[in-house]
C-alpha cells in the first residue's frame, strides 16, 4: 500500500505493508536509522520521534496511523547538530553506547517545549520511558538542565537583538 | 531447502573452544597477544598514525567500542605521546588485523593494563619519526629538537616546521624499535588525564549510522533466525513452504546442527545452532513472516530442565553436604567450635540477562570463497575464526569491520550472531543482515548463571573471624562448572582467614552461560560483603572498622605485574578509609529512616568501595538517595569524563540487577520474554547524585569497566539491613516484596 508521509520536513511515498511500523519504515525504507530498535512494545523508547511535536513511540506506530501527521526524528532536530539539547548532550558528554540517545534526545525536546525550565521532577517523569542499559541518567538529568540554560540564553539574545532593532 | 552442515565442522569448532571458555576473561595473557599463541606483532607507528600534509593526524582506534569509551581511550595515548592537539585528531576505526595490532577485543577490562604502555610507544615512535625527518632537513642533531602539538622546533636557529610538512618524509620511514623510546613524564601530560567528550558524540547525537544494526550492504537481504527455545532443538517439522510465498519474502530454509550431548556440560560459545532461517526485503517483512511460522520442535533432552527443580536440588545439597572440596586451610569445623558467635546464612542470585540494548545481530556477505562481516563482536578474532571453521574457508579469507555496539556487557564476547550470519550469508548467496528480535535476545543469552552459597563463619570474643566455611552451589557436571558458574580457591576473603574452607555441589543445567560485567564478581560481592555485615553485626563491630581489621588479618604480597590479579589490602583499606571519609561515615546525622551501607570489592585488578544512603519503608519502598564509589586502578585516570561516566552506569547496572533482573527457566525455556520482565533501573529511580572518586596510587593503570559494580550491591543490601533490620539474603530484591520508591 502507498502512503504519503511527511518526515523531517520532506514528503515521501512508501510502499509498504499498513501495519509495518513506523520505525522500520524509517530505518529500512527512507534510511533514516537515527530512531533504534530496542524492543518492539514500547518498554525502551529507543525509537521516539514526534508526531506533530509529541513523543511517540515509532515501533508502536503503524504507518498507516500517521497520516498527514509531522514526523521528526533525530536526523531532523537541526541539520549539524546544533539544535541546544543536541549541543547540551555534547557538552556534558552524556552517551556511553549511544543507543538510546536519540530517543533520550528526542523526549528531552519534547519535555522542554512543553516545559521551558523543568525541574528534577518534571524530568523525572517525562523521561521515565526512555530506558538507558548503560545508566547514563546523571549526566541526561544535566544535561537537560544545561539545553533549558542554552534555549533561555538563546531566547534572551533573540529579544535583545529585536529590542536593538 | 533443508541443510546439513558436516559434522567435521561441528568438531573442529568443539575442539577449538574446549570445555569451556577459550579466551577466557581470566586469562588477559591470551587477550594481550595478537591471536591465542601466537605473539603479539611488534609496535610499528604507521600502523596506527596517519598524518595528512594539512596536519591533520587520523589515528586508528583499534578495538571494539560498547560504549566503554575505548575508542576515544586508545588514541588518547598515542596522541600524548605523538605530541599533537586532540582538535586535530581524527579517529579511524581499524579493520580486525591480528599482523597489526595486539589484542582487538573488548572483556575483562583489560584495554587499560595491556594498551597502556605499546600505545604511548606507538606515539612515542611517531614523535621519533617526525623528530627525525626535522633533524634529517635541517643538518641538526635530533636530540636538540623539541615538539608541541604537532610541531617541531629548533630552539638555536628559531626555526619550526609542522608535523603536516614532513608527513610524506616520515611515510617512508622504518618505526623505531620501542625499547629505545622515552616516554613523557606524566607531569607534561597535555591529553592523558584531561577530560574528553566521547569522539563520536556528534555522530550519535545527530543519529547517523554506526550500530551494527544499522550497516548497509547493496543489495542485502533482512534476516530473522527461529530457534528452539530448548538448547538443542531440532526443527522436526514445519509450514516453511507457505512462509516462501509470503509477501516480501525472499528465501526460507532449516539450518540443522549436530547434537551436543546432554551428558557434557555447554560449550562458552557453541557455534550455530538449528534453526530456520527467514529472508525478506525489510527486517519487517521477514519479522511478520516468522510470526506465522508453524514449527513442531524435537526439542532433545533439556527439554526438562526447570528452575523450580534447581532449587529444590539445592534444598538437597544443603541437606547432602557438599560434593567436593575446592580449599581447605587450617581447620575451619574446629575453628567454629571454639569461636563466641557463629553465624550461618543461606544466600542466592539468580541467573540474568545481559539485555544490551541494540539486540545482538551482524552483517555478512559470501562471495566467491570470501567473507566479509559486519560486526559489533567484542571478540571478533574468535569469531572470524569460527566463522572460517564453519564456512570451511581459511581465515585469511575473512574481512571484519568493526562497528559499535549498543552496549556488550561480556554479551558479545560469544559469537553465535557471526556463525548465524555468515552461515545464512553463504547459503542464500546474497549479502544478508542479521537480526535478532528482543524475545530472541532474551531466550538465547549466555546468562549470568545463578548460584547459592550456604556460608557459616564465627568471630572470637574480639570480633576476630576465625573460621569461615562456604559450601558453594551452582552449575555444572562432575568437577566441570558451567562457564562463568565457578569460585576460585582464592576468592575473598581466603587470603585473610586462617581456617577457612570452600566446598562445592553442582548440578547440570540446560542454558548456555557466560561472563557479565564483572564476572561471578556481581554475585559474589553481594553474597561475601553482607555476610561479612552480618558478622560484623554479630560481634558488635562498626561495618567500616570490622572490613579494616579483617584486611590487617592476612598478609598478601602486592601484586608486582598488573595483568595479575592478586589482592593488596593496603590498596583496599585505601579505598575503604576514602570512602567512609567522604560519605561521612559515623559522623553524618541522616534523616529518619536513612542509613548508609558498606561494601567493598577487588576484581579486574581495580580495588572499589562503595557507600550507599538508603531509606526504606514500611511497604518495602526502596530509595537510594546517594551513592559514593572510591575507586584505585593505580596512577592515572586516562579520560576522567570516561572514567566519571562509566563508574556512575556501573552504579545504575548494580541497582538494575539488584531489583529486578531474574531469568528463570521452565521446560527447558527461558521464561521471561522482554523488558517488562526483566527491568531496568528507569531515571527516575536514578540517584540524584552518584560522586566518582578515584585513588592516585603507584600502580600501573588498570581498567574500570567491570570492577566499579560488585560493591554496589552489598552497599545497599547491607544499608537496607542499617535502615530497616531487614537482612536481604536472596536477590532480585522484588522477590522479596521490595520495589523502587
Amino acid at each position: 500500500m502507498a502512503f504519503k508521509l511527511n518526515v523531517n520536513g520532506h514528503t515521501s511515498t512508501v510502499d509498504v505493508p499498513g501495519d509495518m511500523p513506523l520505525l522500520w519504515v524509517l530505518r529500512d525504507v527512507l534510511d533514516l536509522k537515527g530512531a533504534k530498535y530496542g524492543c518492539g512494545i514500547g518498554q525502551c523508547a529507543a525509537c521516539t520521534v514526534h508526531l506533530n511535536g509529541k513523543p511517540a513511540k515509532a515501533c508502536l506506530t503503524p504507518v498507516s496511523a500517521v497520516g498527514t501527521q509531522a514526523v521528526t526524528t533525530i536526523e531532523g532536530l537541526s541539520a549539524d547538530g546544533t539544535h541546544p539539547v543536541q549541543v547540551a548532550w555534547q557538552d556534558i558528554d552524556v552517551p556511553q553506547c549511544g543507543y538510546c540517545q536519540a530517543g533520550q534526545i528526542m523526549s528531552a525536546v519534547a519535555l522542554l517545549a512543553k516545559t521551558p525550565k523543568p525541574t528534577d521532577k518534571d524530568i523525572d517523569s517525562a523521561m521515565n520511558g526512555n530506558l538507558c542499559r548503560c545508566g547514563t541518567y546523571v549526566r541526561i538529568r544535566k544535561a537537560i538542565h544545561k539545553a533549558a540554560e542554552l534555549t533561555t540564553n538563546a531566547s534572551a539574545k533573540t529579544v535583545q537583538v529585536a529590542g536593538k532593532e | 531447502m533443508k541443510t546439513t552442515l558436516n559434522r567435521r565442522f561441528f568438531l573442529k569448532v568443539g575442539a577449538a573452544v574446549g570445555g569451556g571458555v577459550l579466551f577466557s576473561l581470566d586469562l588477559p595473557e591470551v587477550l594481550a597477544q595478537g591471536r591465542g599463541g601466537a605473539p603479539a606483532p611488534p609496535i610499528d607507528a604507521h600502523n596506527f598514525i596517519k598524518v595528512g600534509s594539512d596536519g591533520i593526524v587520523t589515528i586508528m582506534a583499534k578495538n571494539p567500542e560498547t560504549g566503554q569509551g575505548v575508542r576515544n581511550m586508545l588514541p588518547m595515548l598515542i596522541a600524548e605521546e605523538l605530541d599533537v592537539d586532540w582538535k586535530n585528531v581524527r579517529l579511524e576505526q581499524a579493520l580486525l588485523d591480528d599482523t597489526k595490532y595486539t589484542a582487538q577485543s573488548s572483556g575483562g577490562s583489560t584495554a587499560t593494563p595491556t594498551a597502556w604502555i605499546p600505545m604511548r610507544q606507538a606515539g612515542a615512535a611517531g614523535r621519533a619519526m617526525f623528530v627525525a625527518a626535522a633533524a634529517q632537513q635541517w643538518g641538526v642533531p635530533a636530540s636538540e629538537l623539541t615538539t608541541a602539538s604537532g610541531v617541531v622546533s629548533h630552539k638555536g636557529s628559531n626555526r619550526s616546521i609542522g608535523y603536516g610538512e614532513l608527513a610524506s618524509k616520515v611515510a617512508g620511514m622504518k618505526s623505531p624499535d620501542v625499547s629505545t623510546l622515552k616516554l613523557k613524564d606524566p607531569s607534561e601530560y597535555k591529553i592523558i588525564g584531561h577530560p574528553h567528550v566521547a569522539y563520536d558524540v556528534k555522530a550519535i547525537t545527530t543519529g547517523k549510522p554506526m550500530f551494527g544494526v544499522d550497516v548497509t550492504v547493496p543489495g542485502m537481504l533482512y534476516a530473522v533466525f527461529e530457534k528452539c527455545g530448548v538448547f538443542g532443538g531440532k526443527v522436526a517439522s514445519s509450514n516453511i513452504e507457505d512462509i516462501k510465498k509470503l509477501p516480501g519474502i525472499k528465501q526460507a530454509f532449516v539450518i540443522e546442527r549436530p547434537d551436543i550431548p546432554a551428558d557434557q556440560v555447554i560449550p562458552g560459545d557453541p557455534g550455530l545452532e538449528s534453526g530456520i532461517a527467514i529472508l525478506g526485503e525489510t527486517w519487517w517483512h521477514a519479522q511478520s513472516a516468522r510470526k506465522q511460522l508453524k514449527v513442531v520442535w524435537n526439542e532433545g533432552p533439556r527439554a526438562t530442565d526447570s528452575s523450580t527443580v534447581h532449587a529444590q536440588k539445592v534444598q538437597e545439597m544443603i541437606a547432602k553436604g557438599p560434593q567436593r572440596t575446592i580449599r581447605a586451610d587450617g581447620d575451619a569445623d574446629a575453628a567454629l567450635k571454639s569461636a563466641a558467635k557463629v553465624v550461618e546464612a543461606t544466600y542466592s542470585y539468580p541467573h540474568i540477562s545481559h539485555a544490551t540494548l541494540e539486540p545482538q545481530n551482524c552483517t555478512a556477505h559470501f562471495k566467491d570463497g570470501k567473507l566479509e562481516l559486519w560486526t559489533n563482536s567484542q571478540q571478533p578474532l574468535r569469531g572470524r575464526q569460527m566463522a572460517a571453521d564453519l564456512l570451511g574457508i581459511s581465515q585469511k579469507d575473512v574481512k571484519v569491520h568493526m562497528v559499535r555496539a549498543g552496549g556488550g556487557f561480556g554479551r558479545r564476547l560469544n559469537n553465535d550472531y557471526i556463525v548465524e550470519a555468515a552461515y545464512i550469508a553463504k547459503q542464500a548467496g546474497v549479502p544478508v543482515k542479521l537480526i535478532w528480535s528482543r524475545e530472541d535476545d532474551m531466550a538465547h543469552d549466555y546468562y549470568r548463571p545463578g548460584g547459592w552459597q550456604h556460608l557459616k563463619a564465627g568471630v572470637d570474643a574480639s570480633g576476630n573471624v576465625v573460621g569461615w566455611k562456604n559450601h558453594f552451589m551452582s552449575f555444572g557436571i562432575g568437577e566441570q562448572f558451567t562457564a562463568s558458574a565457578g569460585m576460585g580457591p582464592t576468592e575473598f576473603p581466603q587470603p585473610f582467614i586462617k581456617n577457612y574452607s570452600l566446598q562445592a555441589s553442582v548440578q547440570p543445567l540446560g542454558v548456555r552461560t557466560g561472563a557479565l560485567r564483572a564476572p561471578s564478581s556481581n554475585a559474589f560481592a553481594f553474597v561475601i560483603q553482607s555476610f561479612i555485615d552480618e558478622l560484623a553485626h554479630a560481634a558488635g563491630k562498626d561495618p567500616v572498622e570490622f572490613r579494616l581489621a579483617l584486611l590487617s588479618n592476612g598478609n598478601v604480597a602486592p601484586a608486582g605485574n598488573p595483568m595479575q590479579a592478586s589482592f593488596d589490602a593496603e590498596r583496599m583499606k585505601g579505598v575503604v578509609k576514602a570512602v567512609a571519609e567522604r560519605s561521612g561515615w559515623g559522623k553524618t546525622t541522616l534523616p529518619k529512616g536513612q542509613a548508609l551501607g558498606i561494601g567493598m570489592h577487588f576484581s579486574h585488578r581495580g580495588y572499589y568501595a562503595e557507600v550507599a544512603q538508603v531509606s526504606v519503608d514500611a511497604a518495602k519502598k526502596v530509595k537510594v538517595h546517594k551513592v559514593w564509589v572510591v575507586g584505585d586502578v593505580g596512577s592515572q585516570i586516562i579520560n576522567p569524563s570516561g572514567a566519571e561516566n562509566l563508574t556512575q552506569g556501573a552504579v545504575i547496572d548494580g541497582l538494575s540487577e539488584m531489583m529486578s533482573q531474574k531469568i528463570t527457566i521452565e521446560k527447558g525455556k527461558v521464561v521471561q520474554t522482554n523488558y517488562h520482565q526483566h527491568g531496568m533501573v528507569r531515571l527516575a529511580q536514578c540517584p540524584p547524585e552518584i560522586d566518582v572518586h578515584y585513588l592516585k596510587t603507584s600502580f600501573s593503570p588498570t581498567g574500570i569497566g567491570e570492577p566499579a559494580l560488585p560493591p554496589l550491591l552489598p552497599a545497599v543490601a547491607n544499608a537496607i539491613f542499617s535502615a530497616s533490620g531487614k537482612r536481604v539474603r536472596s536477590l532480585p530484591l522484588m522477590d522479596s516484596g521490595y520495589s523502587w520508591a
